[in-house]
């Protein structure tokens, strides 16, 4: 039964010895394993894929060798998708298979650790946000935020409209995924204009009316702006029954406005930038909203509970608004989640600590400041464009094309957006940070 | 088996991180950064060392059950072993690239989303793949966007999706999200789609009908030529629920059986790690006639190398960015492991396990012949009893209760993954909990690191963060 390399010629991982298998056969009472489907002939495969099954040492090599096609380029890249340094703590013990090969909680009992995890998680969130109920994860910004406007127009059934408001800048996976969230609802998205990189506060005005169920604004935005007014958009909200929904991200969350006392109603959001580091856009979705909500909320939650010894125990649930009971009246359809991401960032925050995440948020502040600032020294160049705080990243204007220049960029070695003919948006963390000097030199050569 | 879980203390350092012992509150103070009234005045989080946290997580990890652990029989939830070298293909320094880079910097990822596209094209039978979607049920929700898409791409408005009242919850939802109505169709005596009924639910209205098969009983629907046909005469489409795929594997194909839409959970087909409750990823196939509504970007092979670009009617986004790529890696990285061999034996071996293990079980099993899975029944014992006194037995138990077709089920799928010898184990677990007394039931489980849990107190009374127990207290 074996092939070369020791591999057997069926599946790797199904442990059968023929006598094992010959005796399963014979306590059910057939011949073959063939013999227990129950497929009509019609139907039946008997092509091939056309995959060939790789040893682990051949196929990792092959894949290597697939990814070294990647181009090693240094990143200044963000709009949504942020890196910061993973610490090898968060590697090493989000891999012990006990966490990782785990399944959700069905059975509290036999699984405390991992929701022990997760309500940590809630309650780090519940910190940084200043609301008191979070969710342990949706499956990133873009559905998290999709899913609080569903929320928004659950509670307002008897509005006039259905209409969420959002900023003219907003990322276009978000903008797309929450068209498609709120097209089976017979929602609306309208979107208000921006100010210099901020929310015009005037037009936002002219547009909330008793038909709109939900504000959304963003802080950073994705141009990496801090916006000043968030007080006021969230009363401009408010003053007309809609909910002032606020995106933002866990480090931003740390150093910047609480959202509570800002009045936001619930706060979306990606939390990749701790725990997952660049990952082609995988994501973790942050959700956390007021209390009276608590019953709306989609996605999974944990609480506390006393188990038959009086001792303190964790458990999912109000498991009635989830879609395994509700079915169609579910809050969501959200089944698999993203637990484990969620396990991740909450061992990132937790081995960051108050002192180093808010230094981390702080150095986001300055570094973009010193960065734009070098980049505005050199001729042919324009930086920050909005004249506001910004956050990580910000806005370049190039007088050369903006597509030439990130093109000459790539072949220095350096990967920034290019958002449109004349302007760049470039991001710095603490993982690009000490190439700073050698993009400023690269700019130079090519403005 | 002599089993006994992990257990802490409460009293040492094991207490959650936010309590007041263990966290620290820094003063926010950065007006040489930003204006004061734009900053928060102070923040608490835990503040424990690194050896610290080593212990604690190291502990939490020792009071969890995974599937390195021992069998996790959860029927219609596949939990097999997660092989480790996926593990570290995924975490190859290469593969960690952002999504806004142009497509030429970054064709190793691009190849490699390629080529899980063609590889789940060709088992699924279908003619194109999309890789956005993260999960299962975010695979439900884009294939019905697809199938509305398509109806209105040809001007019929329908209304309604179809599906069985033993389906996954998840089809209900994901339907109703996209704006259908639901009707449910009930099953018929042995535990198949009710045929007759079926005809009389099918209309002018009917959008798509939602389908696992083998169904959640692990019964192959066999009428599934004469439903696709039924469907497409109604002019609606055939939606293929993927969670039990596992089950078919190099046997049969939900194209050649006359589904227009297909999801696959690559986390259980594919044995992704599953993490505690995700991430996953849902891919979702078509027919040729659908994929141009399929999202964007998807990804093609020119002379020049690959490159994305967007369907010509895509439905547009269901992720921010491409969905879960960490998870999609380590799909790939499975399904050229097992290559066509591999994959028709672990379909063979699934089904060897689930009917062996059924004919090990003192308990009833209705229905049948079974593919993957089986539903036993308690009959007059309770089924979550009987499971949480399994647990004590060092086995996860079952799925209980549903689907409700058997009253008290169990629904077990042993996947292809256990050995004879663990698959008797199991047996044992199942039978000498289900013989058990009362009492031995009731006040189970006594071996893991909580006793029985009061959920009705946990949602009478949520207490969801460490600041809701210290104000509770």
């Amino acid at each position: 039964m074996t092939a070369g390399n020791g591999r057997r010629a069926g599946s790797p991982y199904a442990p059968h010895t023929d006598a094992d298998e010959a005796a399963m056969l014979d306590a059910i009472g057939v011949d073959s394993a063939e013999a227990l489907f129950d497929i009509p002939e019609e139907v039946r495969f008997d092509g091939e894929f056309g995959i060939d099954g790789m040893d682990e040492q051949e196929l990792r090599q092959s894949l290597a060798d697939l990814f070294a096609r990647n181009e090693d380029l240094t990143e200044f890249l963000g709009r949504g998708h942020h890196a910061h340094y993973v610490p090898a703590l968060v590697d090493d013990l989000s891999r012990r298979s006990e966490f990782l090969t785990s399944y959700t909680q069905y059975q509290p009992e036999i699984a405390q650790g991992f929701l022990q995890v997760l309500f940590e998680y809630q309650s780090m969130l519940v910190e940084l946000t200043g609301l008191p109920v979070a969710n342990c994860s949706m499956y990133d910004a873009a559905t998290a935020l999709a899913e609080a406007a569903l929320l928004a127009n659950r509670l307002r059934r008897g509005a006039s409209g259905h209409r969420v408001l959002v900023p003219e800048h907003l990322h276009e996976g978000r903008l797309g995924v929450l068209e498609n969230y709120l097209d089976g609802a017979d929602m609306a998205i309208g979107e208000y204009p921006m100010d210099d990189g901020a929310v015009d506060i005037d037009a936002l005005s002219d547009l909330v009316d008793d038909e709109t169920v939900m504000v959304y604004a963003e802080s950073p935005t994705v141009r990496g702006v801090i916006e000043e007014r968030l007080t006021g958009i969230g009363d401009l909200a408010h003053e007309n029954d809609a909910l002032f929904c606020l995106g933002s991200d866990l480090v931003a969350l740390a150093l910047l406005e609480e959202p509570a006392s800002v009045g936001a109603d619930v706060v979306v959001g990606e939390a990749d930038a701790l725990g997952v580091g660049t990952a082609y856009g995988m994501g973790l979705g942050i959700f956390a909203t007021r209390e009276k909500f608590l019953r709306q909320v989609p996605g999974r939650l944990v609480g506390t509970s006393e188990d038959t010894a009086d001792k303190r125990a964790f458990t999912l649930t109000l498991q009635t608004r989830e879609q395994h009971i509700r079915k169609e009246r579910a809050t969501s359809n959200i089944c698999t989640n993203q637990a484990w991401v969620a396990l991740r960032t909450a061992m990132h925050m937790a081995w960051l600590g108050p002192d180093r995440l808010v230094n981390l948020a702080t150095d986001a502040v300055t570094d973009a400041r010193n960065l734009a600032k070098r980049l505005d020294n050199i001729s042919g160049l324009q930086a920050p464009v909005h004249d506001r705080h910004h956050f990580r990243e910000f806005v370049v204007h190039t007088d050369q094309p903006a597509p030439a220049i990130t093109n000459d960029l790539a072949g220095r070695g350096f990967a920034v957006h290019a958002l449109d003919d004349h302007y760049i948006q470039v991001c710095i963390t603490d993982v690009n940070a000490d190439a700073a000097d050698e993009l400023v030199a690269a700019f130079e050569e090519v403005a | 088996m002599n089993f006994d879980q992990a257990r802490f203390s409460r009293d040492d350092v094991y207490e959650p991180l936010l309590s007041e012992k263990d966290s620290t509150t820094v003063e926010v103070d950065s007006e040489d950064v930003l204006p004061d009234d734009l900053t928060r005045d102070e923040l608490t989080l835990p503040g424990l060392s690194e050896p610290q946290l080593a212990r604690h997580y190291t502990r939490l990890s020792q009071m969890n059950y995974s599937v390195e652990l021992g069998p996790y029989p959860l029927g219609s939830c596949t939990m097999k072993y997660n092989p480790s070298f996926t593990e570290d293909v995924a975490a190859d320094p290469n593969a960690a690239v952002h999504p806004a880079r142009s497509d030429r910097t970054v064709q190793g990822t691009l190849g490699l989303l390629h080529g899980l596209q063609e590889y789940l094209a060709e088992i699924g039978g279908m003619d194109a793949v999309t890789l956005h979607p993260p999960a299962g049920a975010a695979g439900e929700f884009t294939g019905i966007l697809v199938a509305k898409a398509y109806h209105e791409s040809r001007d019929d408005d329908r209304s309604e999706i179809i599906i069985p009242s033993s389906a996954h919850g998840t089809n209900f939802a994901s339907a109703a999200l996209a704006g259908y109505d639901v009707v449910e169709l009930p099953s018929d005596d042995d535990g198949r789609v009710d045929m007759e009924a079926l005809d009389a639910a099918i209309s002018e209205e009917t959008a798509a009908l939602m389908l696992t098969n083998p169904n959640t009983l692990g019964l192959f629907e066999r009428d599934i030529v004469d439903i696709a046909e039924m469907v497409h005469d109604a002019g609606g489409l055939l939606y293929y629920d993927g969670a039990n795929l596992n089950a078919l594997l190099g046997r049969a194909r939900p194209g050649d059986m006359g589904f227009d839409i297909v999801h696959y959970n690559v986390h259980k087909t594919f044995a992704t790690p599953h993490g505690g409750g995700g991430p996953g990823a849902g891919p979702v196939g078509v027919v040729d006639e659908l994929a141009e509504f399929l999202p964007s970007p998807m990804v093609r092979e020119t002379a020049a190398g690959y490159e994305q670009y967007e369907p010509e009617s895509s439905i547009g986004k269901v992720h921010g960015f491409t969905g879960n790529w960490l998870v999609l890696i380590k799909a790939y990285a499975y399904i050229a492991r097992l290559g066509d061999d591999g994959l028709a034996d672990s379909s063979a071996k699934a089904v060897l396990n689930a009917n062996y293990l059924a004919s090990q079980v003192d308990l009833e099993v209705p229905y049948g012949p079974f593919h993957h899975e089986f539903a036993a029944t308690a009959g007059d014992r309770d089924a979550a009893d009987v499971a949480k006194r399994m647990l004590d037995y060092g086995v996860h138990p079952p799925t209980t209760k549903w689907p409700e077709l058997v009253s008290q089920a169990m629904l077990t799928e042993p996947t292809e993954v256990e050995d004879k010898a663990s698959l008797d184990d199991l047996a044992h677990a199942f039978n000498a909990a289900y013989a058990d007394s009362d009492e031995a039931l009731e006040s189970a489980p006594s071996k893991t690191s909580a006793r029985r849990i009061d959920q009705v107190s946990a949602a009478r009374n949520p207490r969801l963060s460490w600041q809701a127990l210290e104000q509770d207290e």
